[in-house]
């Protein structure tokens, strides 16, 4: 019985031992360290990451966004509201167009389901993630910018 | 269910004078909002309830009133840490009833997520249970290793968590270039650390100590609960779907299921190390002959079902899954449900911890690898 009780408390030791050796030696290496101070080192996430939608707009200020409402009926959760309007060409003809996009960030669940649905590939998912704030009214966006229009060839 | 005036009861007020304490909801070993009642004669264990429902959002429900496409999107905040196999559990159901073919580039790379996701689940509970025992650096070394799947995720699929990456009729988008890569770079961090892993946890005197003999669960009650997953596997019950009943190309890879024979808290811990080598075995096997060509196969915009039931089970990194869709020929489910290997799992808690000690209960629950979320759905 003491015998083993005297092995065992042996055992335990070395054990606990090689386990402080691999401690020790990220103690004494911290370039081994691999966390990150959040606030100052701020991470880069990827390209795919899916942090909000955005409106793709054009140095002409034009958007690929025909009011076609997939984006709309994809969305599980109803974050994305389309507001069309009527519009008038040059033909003289009338024909449905974008008035708004309305987007609530703070309903999305990212799930990137609106991008594929997309047809014309209008919008995509930004990798941006600071997304707290203190009014979630805030997180109500419009994403259609002022005075922009569609792009020609787009149906 | 336990009853209200039950948890109310003084140590003094209760017939057998045992004391009643309750564990949770807000507690960190419970890995989330479980509430455990538990019967205690000075030390020992006499009964444990578990009381749940304090993170029951209506899943099921919820998807009876979103399509094929946007349903399985929900599954992912279910079982958190293997969304990628949840979610393949529902293309799966899904594909069933449209009868369509997936193309071979898109079931490789629904198969390397899965695995990775297993991995990276089983690291994360590596850590969780060492730190559960009172070790709290092991979960760093975990994570170092996990972030590097997670980061692969990010890459690839969008997200870090809830992933949606897996849609009807393959996966969402094709992988980066890098891909590869990154997950060779990933296997040989991991095989040069494990050693690491052994050293500080495995071979631990305390640790070994406070693990064997304690929660042991017989292969019958493993059978007779549902057990499955390492949970089963630990007590020598051969219970792996991707072996008795393969999905994808499961059945054209070599690779063994992890099994135990004691079915204690140990050999539980020592199933998902073995399952973390296996999931790297395959991943490495299906890595040598990944095929060009499509990710997914074309769908209509509008999925709809035939009437009927559909049933398809996976192996997720906690066990069985299965999802249950019955159809009325619309665009919605008209019912679903969800077989999470959570619940039965939790089930066999009070069996097993019956005798033991209060300081045993917490390395019992965490060997049964819990989420609780998956639980209550």
């Amino acid at each position: 019985m003491t015998f083993n009780y005297i092995k065992d408390l042996i055992h335990a030791i070395r054990s606990l031992l090689k386990g402080m050796k691999i401690t020790l030696k990220y103690f004494f290496s911290p370039k081994r360290i691999i966390t990150q101070q959040y606030p100052t080192m701020k991470p880069v996430l990827a390209e795919k990451f899916r942090g909000e939608v955005v409106l793709i707009h054009d140095e002409q200020n034009e958007h690929k966004c025909t009011g076609c409402t997939s984006c709309e009926i994809a969305c599980p959760n109803g974050t994305i509201k389309i507001v069309t309007k009527q519009e008038v060409n040059e033909a003289g003809k009338k024909k449905k167009a974008l008035d708004v996009f309305v987007y609530h960030l703070e309903l999305c669940t990212m799930c990137g389901l609106c991008v594929e649905a997309c047809p014309t590939a209008a919008i995509y998912m930004k990798n941006s993630y600071e997304h707290s704030t203190f009014d979630r009214h805030t997180l109500l966006r419009k994403l259609n910018q002022e005075g922009s229009k569609l792009q020609s060839g787009i149906e | 269910m336990y009853q209200t005036k039950d948890i109310l009861l003084s140590p003094d007020q209760h017939q057998d004078g045992y004391t009643v304490i309750n564990i949770g909801p807000q507690h960190p070993s419970t890995h989330g909002v479980l509430n455990l009642v538990v019967t205690l004669d000075g030390e020992i264990i006499k009964d444990v309830q578990p009381n749940l429902g304090f993170i029951h959002r209506s899943i099921e429900k919820m998807s009876e009133s979103l399509s094929y496409r946007q349903f399985i999107y929900v599954t992912s905040r279910m079982d958190y840490l293997s969304s990628h196999i949840n979610n393949h559990a529902c293309c799966l159901c899904v594909e069933q009833g449209l009868e369509i073919e997936i193309p071979k580039r898109g079931q490789y790379i629904r198969m390397i997520m899965d695995e990775l996701t297993r991995v990276s689940s089983h690291l994360l509970w590596w850590g969780a249970q060492s730190m559960d025992l009172g070790a709290f650096t092991p979960y760093f070394y975990a994570f170092r290793e996990r972030d590097m799947i997670t980061d692969i995720f990010e890459k690839n699929c969008g997200a870090r968590l809830t992933m949606n990456y897996m849609v009807p009729g393959g996966v969402m988008w094709d992988v980066q270039s890098d891909f590869m890569d990154d997950i060779k770079k990933f296997i040989k961090q991991y095989q040069s650390r494990v050693h690491e892993y052994h050293d500080l946890v495995t071979y631990n005197f305390i640790f070994q100590k406070r693990m064997q003999h304690i929660g042991i669960i017989s292969k019958e009650d493993a059978i007779s609960f549902g057990c499955s997953g390492p949970v089963a596997r630990g007590s020598n019950f051969r219970c792996d779907i991707r072996k008795s009943y393969p999905y994808e190309l499961y059945s054209s890879l070599d690779f063994n299921e992890s099994l135990e024979t004691s079915g204690d808290c140990f050999s539980r811990y020592l199933v998902r190390i073995k399952e973390i080598d296996e999931s790297i075995k395959i991943i490495e096997a299906l890595m040598a002959d990944f095929p060009e060509g499509d990710f997914q196969a074309k769908t209509k915009a509008v999925l709809k079902l035939p009437k009927g039931e559909f049933y398809q089970k996976v192996e997720t990194a906690r066990g069985e899954f299965g999802v249950y869709i019955v159809s009325d020929g619309g665009a919605t489910p008209y019912r679903i449900k969800y077989r999470s290997p959570g619940l039965s799992n939790l089930s066999i808690l009070n069996k097993i911890s019956q005798g033991a000690k209060i300081g045993d209960l917490i390395a019992i629950l965490g060997t049964l690898d819990l989420v609780i979320p998956d639980i209550d759905r």
